[in-house]
């Protein structure tokens, strides 16, 4: 089928969907990729390197007509225009807050696909066009602050004195927020961040971070991968802990986007506490921006001097990676979506990937997706209060009739014991005592010993059962040749045991040591 | 003062000199001393068995007194020449061989006690009872080590043998020991006691033989010191058939020391004695689906050692896990050399060793060593799980089973409930294995189709060394 991939127009027109590179991997699926001349400019892609690619440049009109148009923005009206029904359209559409324009796909009759729609579902992650972008969007949120905030990022001691780390506060801990950690740690900033959710405290660590808790404000684990709305309580706590962090942080970066919308965390009275010269990132500005003071995609800088950026092409100021990976992500769809690898498309609506992903379906809009079972960390067992209640329970009496059982055989046993030494000629009732006292000393002896030891206590003990050479050493003074012969064999065999077992013994507690200090040990330059 | 009873006192000695070796082999620190204790008490038993061995001897006490030194001198030479010899992966294989030793001297030991009976009237029913137990539990000690060794050693198919009705097989040999008890104590002399010892002794050599070979090869550990405790108990009958206190005590710490660890060993594995010992573990689950308790496939990412050795350059903390495929390919000393280089780089390594990982309580302590790993950074499970979720990376090799989170994740899983080295946890795994294979348990594990494992086929040795030349 043809595949179009028109330039990039509006906010990012340095970003391109199918590099040279992908654009040869989707040949290679069966497709003809037809290319508006100009797209790559914005990556440094010049159009000879699609043609190389097996890609035909062709005018925007024509490569609007594909079978195919694959692009990141949602279309303007009159690219919805050039549409050819039942086309198919990838792109990013914010089908939530979008009705109109599906409504107006719907009319033309075309098949739409959502890239911001895909199911946060671990086999999707290669097609999450908003993940991909984030992270690099989060890296470059950090760049931009750094280029803003009048000092360094990591702490200095020099001659000429000190400086202390700069403190960045980082507002929700999604892909997004933990690139901007992860960029910050690297360069030396002390770094604290917030998500109200409770699994993203060990994400926010394992990257070098300190977590800023606002108890009240925790919600429950999330299904579905995304942060929820908050109750007005939550809202309040967090907003409590914002105020906080804001008014000691150099910079604050603000991620908070829940479904689309971007709720207030950074008020002005917040603005007006934080100290001149400080810098705020608001990566939530497409969405209206959690700041208050922001403009979506302008820097603002506030009476008193915080500079408040509220840039929304941070992805597309990185234009050549971001393409690389959007060219990515566009043959891992098209590869869902092509099965055969014969050029044809195939939209399988049993898949909840391509199902989540499809908004409008041959001319019907097919948002909202029916909600699949989709998980980005496992949800943790729900709480059934009966069997947790019955369990224990169950635990007491079985312990209970585990200890009686115990008892039980620990009674027959003694009268086992008794009979035997009863019915015994007094002769031996001795030699059962030294050994039912031997056997509980061994039992004491041993049951402390270490894992590590089991090796060399099993060569020692096995040694010491050569000690039944004692009583074949005994025999061989026997008058019959036979039994002495049989003495002999058996105490050659023990005294094998005994030499061997106590020297590999030996030898094996030899090899243990301890840890030697470093300068007893190997030089690291004598290798 | 007679020389018995100079000898006798000796014997108590010799007797809590063995007590105090063995405490001291408890602790890494006392061990060595505790070996030097054994040695001391076994020199005072055998001067002092000697001096009474030559004051009671029937025939002139040079002749005597030769045969001994023969046979102390072919023990010491035959006994030093295999501990010297041997290398620790054949460890197991030494020691089973060892066991096998004991059970056939306390045979031997038994029938010369039995034959040196005063001639003339029935016999003494409690000596013969004590002889009888001797043989039969010499004899099954002797032909079960022989069978651990074949196994361990490679030489029979350490795969479970489970013959139809093997339970049945096993209860029958023990009735027939009870028959044959009495026969043989109702004997009227030596010479017509002879045929039900013999017989005797045939069916408990069958009986040690069908109980290990019943056993599959991942149950050695437990197996091995099973053996172990047989062979204290045999000693111990030998005491009693010779009315030799110094043998009773020895023989039962012995036998105390080895069920301690068979029990430990057990527990470690989360399953009964008893489900070990009657054995035939494995078998089912590998005849069964090749998924064990849930079918898990999945994709599998391969990794080369350059990029394991990247990412060991860029970890901070590396978690080795060991198990018996370390052993199998003699890894240990290649793991260790590139544990000391990562160290020297500033990289905190340590080991984390499960307890039933080997072949043998504690093997991979040995190994490890033997490669000169200070004991200190080999920790045991339980010391080394709660770190594991901080680890950068956790290399797997040649452990299988006992990093398997279906123990954990699977109630349907035959190890279910088993502790396990969660070396998922880590941020990285890399798994070092020959192939897919399942372990020993037969159980597929889920650890190899994780996100965050990495698996490097082939052999450990030389895929250890190229990381060593990587880095």
């Amino acid at each position: 089928m043809r595949l179009g991939v028109p330039r990039t127009t509006g906010a990012d027109p340095r970003l391109v969907a199918v590099t040279p590179d992908a654009a040869r991997r989707l040949a290679e699926l069966g497709h003809e990729v037809v290319v508006e001349p100009g797209a790559g400019d914005g990556a440094r892609l010049p159009a000879h390197e699609y043609v190389a690619a097996g890609a035909r440049v062709a005018d925007r009109a024509d490569v609007w007509a594909s079978d195919v148009v694959v692009t990141l923005h949602p279309p303007g009206p009159g690219e919805v225009d050039l549409l050819r029904t039942g086309a198919v359209l990838v792109s990013q559409l914010a089908p939530a807050t979008n009705p109109d324009l599906l409504a107006a796909l719907a009319a033309r009759g075309v098949t739409a696909l959502a890239l911001d729609a895909v199911p946060r579902i671990s086999r999707a992650q290669a097609l999450d066009v908003l993940s991909a972008l984030s992270n690099v969007a989060g890296y470059r949120a950090v760049v931009e602050a750094a280029e803003e905030f009048g000092g360094m990022f990591t702490g200095q001691v020099t001659a000429a004195g000190s400086t202390p780390p700069a403190r960045v506060f980082v507002v929700g801990a999604g892909v997004a927020g933990l690139a901007a950690i992860g960029t910050a740690v690297s360069l030396g900033a002390e770094v604290r961040a917030f998500d109200v959710r409770p699994e993203a405290a060990e994400q926010i660590e394992s990257l070098g971070a300190r977590v800023v808790r606002a108890e009240d404000a925790v919600q429950q684990v999330s299904a579905d991968g995304y942060a929820s709305a908050q109750s007005a309580d939550q809202e309040a706590a967090a907003l409590r802990a914002y105020a906080r962090e804001s008014a000691e942080a150099d910079v604050v970066i603000t991620t908070a986007l829940v479904r689309g919308t971007a709720p207030t965390t950074i008020t002005r009275a917040m603005l007006d506490a934080m100290r001149p010269g400080s810098v705020v990132v608001d990566l939530a500005a497409p969405g209206g921006g959690n700041c208050e003071a922001t403009v979506p995609g302008q820097r603002v800088v506030t009476d008193r001097g915080v500079v408040v950026l509220g840039y929304t092409d941070l992805a597309a100021r990185l234009p050549q990676h971001s393409s690389r990976l959007l060219g990515t992500v566009m043959v891992n769809l098209v590869t869902l979506l092509t099965p055969a690898k014969d050029g044809r498309l195939v939209l399988d609506l049993d898949d909840p990937v391509v199902r989540g992903m499809t908004a409008v379906h041959e001319g019907a809009v097919t948002w909202p997706p029916p909600p699949v079972a989709v998980s980005a960390a496992p949800p943790p067992p729900p709480p059934e209060p009966a069997p947790a209640a019955a369990a224990p329970a169950d635990a007491e009496s079985e312990r209970r009739r585990r200890s009686m059982r115990r008892t039980v055989l620990g009674a027959l046993g003694a009268v086992a014991v008794g009979l035997l030494v009863a019915a015994s000629p007094p002769e031996a009732v001795g030699h059962l005592t030294v050994f039912a006292l031997a056997v509980v000393v061994g039992f004491y002896v041993i049951s402390n010993v270490t894992h590590a030891l089991h090796t060399p206590l099993m060569a020692q003990t096995n040694a010491i059962s050569g000690i039944i050479m004692v009583g074949a050493l005994l025999q061989i003074g026997d008058s019959s040749p036979v039994v002495t012969a049989l003495a002999v064999v058996a105490a050659a065999l023990a005294s094998v045991n005994v030499f061997g077992g106590f020297l590999v013994t030996r030898r094996m507690l030899g090899m243990f040591r301890r840890d030697v200090p470093a300068d007893g040990g190997p030089g690291g330059g004598a290798a | 003062m007679t020389v018995t009873s100079v000898a006798l006192a000796a014997y108590v000695v010799a007797g809590l000199l063995f007590v105090l070796s063995l405490a001291g082999l408890s602790a890494q620190e006392s061990a060595r001393r505790g070996t030097v204790l054994g040695m001391v008490a076994m020199g005072l038993a055998v001067v002092a068995t000697v001096a009474l061995a030559l004051e009671r001897s029937e025939r002139p006490w040079p002749v005597t007194a030769g045969l001994i030194l023969l046979v102390l001198v072919v023990g010491a030479a035959v006994g030093s020449w295999r501990a010297r010899r041997v290398e620790m992966t054949q460890m197991p294989e030494l020691i089973a061989l060892l066991h096998s030793f004991v059970g056939l001297a306390a045979v031997l030991v038994g029938y010369g006690s039995f034959l040196a009976e005063p001639t003339g009237g029935g016999g003494d029913t409690l000596h013969r009872v004590e002889v009888y137990l001797g043989v039969l539990i010499g004899a099954v000690t002797f032909t079960g080590s022989v069978v651990a060794f074949g196994k361990l050693s490679g030489r029979l198919p350490s795969a479970p043998l489970t013959l139809p009705g093997r339970h049945a097989l096993n209860l029958l040999a023990l009735v027939a020991s009870a028959a044959l008890l009495a026969w043989f104590v109702a004997a009227d002399d030596v010479a017509s006691g002879l045929l039900p010892l013999v017989l005797a002794t045939l069916v408990a050599l069958a009986l040690g033989w069908h109980l290990v070979a019943a056993i599959g090869g991942g149950d050695m550990p437990v197996v091995v010191s099973m053996l172990n405790s047989y062979s204290g108990w045999a000693a111990a009958a030998a005491g009693f058939t010779l009315g030799n206190d110094l043998l009773i005590i020895t023989g039962a710490l012995v036998g105390a020391s080895g069920a301690i660890l068979s029990y430990l060993m057990c527990r470690a594995m989360n399953r009964s004695f008893w489900s070990v010992v009657l054995g035939g573990f494995g078998a089912g689950a590998a005849g069964g689906p090749p998924g064990g308790g849930s079918p898990e496939t999945g994709e599998v990412h391969e990794t080369s050692p350059d990029e394991v050795a990247a990412l060991l350059t860029a970890a901070r903390s590396v978690v080795v896990v060991p198990g018996y495929g370390m052993a199998v390919a003699k890894a240990q000393h290649p793991v260790a050399d590139l544990a000391e280089r990562l160290r020297a780089r500033g990289v905190t390594v340590r080991f984390g060793v499960h307890p039933v990982a080997g072949r043998l309580p504690g093997h991979m302590n040995v190994l490890l060593a033997e490669a000169r790993v200070p004991y200190d950074v080999v920790l045991g499970m339980e010391e080394v799980n709660p770190d594991l979720p901080a680890t950068d990376v956790v290399l797997v090799i040649g452990a299988n089973d006992t990093v398997n989170p279906a123990a954990q994740d699977d109630p349907a899983s035959p190890i279910a409930g088993m502790p396990v080295i969660e070396a998922w946890k880590a941020r990285d795994v890399v798994v070092f294995k020959r192939s897919l294979a399942t372990g020993y348990a037969g159980v597929q594990n889920p650890l190899f189709f994780r996100e965050n494992t990495r698996m490097l086929f082939g052999d450990a040795r030389e895929q250890v060394d190229k990381i060593v030349q990587a880095l």
